[in-house]
């Protein structure tokens, strides 16, 4: 591993006048998770972004800082946007699998990397989906429309889907949100082997989930981070008296 | 008491002018099969018009009015649903676009007569198209194409943006979301816009008025650079400049219900391959 390490460094970020991320600074261990949480309008969504540069397609967004992965600035200019979105995957809030079949959702990324090889496709989409755990629930339907899938075996196709380009960085905002309990459950054990193959940063509204899940957590208020660590500590012995009052379930 | 008495008569006004919209289609639908089918047999839509009108088919109408419709529609799609992905993925929002959008609002208000005038002026003298399949094709394809614009636009819009950004955080540029996410979900939508311009090109007379129509030939056209009977045209030609009533007023309607039968002809075979391209895509 040339870097193990993700490195946020003084990133600001502004919404038209409103400054939404201030001088926030830390370090992200790879083949790790990392749960970013805070109260609802944190700006966590809006940080998890940042990570595969999302903002760029709203030119009300101006970013200021840097974020180094294997020792480039992703914020740069001339970062390859789409070079870096195959880097970093992301995994969305409501499940949205193309309504295409089964198939075509996992072979899009490759078509789009210019893959062409048939059989090398065809072991990349059984190799994505039976990580993402929904190979034998799929594998003699791979014809059918995505969106005849529970919500919950869409949202493991979305994850397959963003496992087939073979990135560095998972992001997931939110993902369980819109699912049941048993189908959140599943997500989160699935988490954790996921970190074998990439790094995992992961923004949730559910305390207990950062804790079931993540062995680093950032707390984020009001924009700014106010305590970042491992989440076994932090959930214990919370530095910060703000960080204490949310974890206790005080405010959020 | 008195507000169920209220919410009685209210219910009633609704359902009777419900019932009143109903019957008027009823009737003219009703009408124009009674009327019309009188004079409706094979030799009718197989065999071109004889001894002034009075007698034989509408043939070549029925063939003109496909070559107009094709014409305008290949035309117009095209360059319709372009323009509309263009308004809604790639312009800036400035005076420029408004400007834009206020010329597309104005031309789908523009009374059909004035595109006549403007495709005599344009198509038949400047271009020197003359009176032709060509010039009433493309007269058709101005007057449809906000249409087509504009459900274009509004079908781009309503794919959700959770499909874009999928693609996206895939790493596909804009033109592959576009092509590969956006217009395949947008496809049936935009089919709308098409079917009803379908209608409209095949059934608006003014138009190809001065432009493509001709009262009465026996031959059909051999290129899209001759002129060309078609079935709205036919309609008023034999009610307007028909000197013989009695034979010629049934020929009208059989012309109409050819002309309707045609249009929901074309429509179902729309609305059917709209249902197969939608079923399955529940979002």
């Amino acid at each position: 591993m040339v870097n193990e390490r993700i490195d946020v460094k003084n990133l600001n970020l502004w919404f038209g006048e409103n400054h939404i991320l201030k001088n926030i600074s830390f370090s992200i261990k790879k083949q790790n998770i990392t749960a970013i949480i805070g109260p609802s309008g944190c700006g966590k969504t809006t940080l998890l972004r940042c990570f595969n540069r999302m903002h760029d397609l709203n030119e009300k967004v101006n970013i200021k800082g840097e974020i180094i992965l294997d020792g480039e600035n992703i914020l740069s200019k001339k970062t390859d946007v789409f070079q870096l979105r195959m880097k970093v995957g992301m995994v969305f809030q409501k499940p949205n699998p193309f309504p295409k079949s089964i198939l075509e959702n996992i072979l899009f990324g490759l078509k789009i990397k210019g893959i062409k090889n048939k059989e090398y496709m065809m072991q990349i989409v059984e190799e994505a989906l039976k990580k993402a755990w929904l190979w034998d629930e799929v594998k003699d339907r791979l014809n059918k429309n995505a969106l005849e899938l529970s919500g919950g075996q869409q949202q493991r196709l979305c994850i397959a889907r963003a496992l087939a380009t073979n990135p560095e960085v998972i992001l997931f905002d939110e993902p369980t949100s819109a699912l049941d309990p048993q189908s959140t459950l599943k997500i989160e054990e699935l988490l954790l082997q996921l970190k074998k193959y990439v790094t995992v940063i992961i923004v949730t509204h559910n305390i207990g989930q950062a804790g079931r899940v993540s062995d680093f957590t950032a707390f984020l208020y009001l924009g700014e981070l106010i305590e970042y660590g491992e989440t076994k500590k932090m959930f214990t012995t919370p530095q910060n008296k703000k960080t204490e009052e949310y974890l206790s379930g005080r405010f959020g | 008491m008195k507000r169920r008495l209220f919410s009685f008569i209210g219910i009633n006004f609704l359902r009777s002018s419900t019932l009143l919209s109903i019957s008027f289609i009823f009737f003219l639908i009703s009408i124009i099969i009674l009327k019309g089918f009188q004079v409706i047999n094979w030799e009718f839509i197989t065999q071109p018009p004889k001894e002034f009108m009075t007698k034989g088919g509408i043939f070549p109408a029925i063939v003109g009015t496909f070559y107009l419709t094709f014409l305008s529609i290949i035309v117009a799609s095209p360059i319709g649903i372009l323009t509309g992905i263009f308004l809604v993925e790639y312009s800036r929002k400035n005076w420029f676009l408004s400007l834009i959008k206020i010329t597309i609002g104005t031309l789908s208000g523009i009374p059909s007569i004035i595109f006549a005038l403007f495709g005599l002026a344009i198509f038949v003298v400047l271009f020197r198209f003359g009176v032709s399949i060509l010039s009433g094709g493309l007269t058709l394809a101005v007057m449809i194409l906000p249409t087509i614009i504009k459900t274009t636009e509004e079908a781009i819009r309503t794919v959700p943006d959770n499909f874009r950004e999928a693609a996206y955080a895939l790493g596909a540029k804009k033109s592959e979301t576009i092509i590969k996410v956006v217009l395949p979900v947008a496809l049936p939508n935009i089919l709308t816009g098409i079917i009803v311009s379908v209608g409209r090109a095949a059934g608006e007379t003014a138009p190809i008025l001065f432009t493509a129509a001709t009262f009465y030939t026996r031959k059909l056209p051999k290129s899209i650079f001759e002129e060309t009977m078609a079935l709205p045209y036919h309609i008023y030609a034999l009610m307007t400049e028909g000197t013989q009533a009695k034979s010629q007023v049934p020929i009208a309607y059989g012309t109409a219900l050819v002309l309707l039968a045609l249009v929901f002809l074309m429509n179902g075979f729309a609305i059917f391959i709209r249902y197969k391209m939608r079923r399955g895509k529940k979002w």
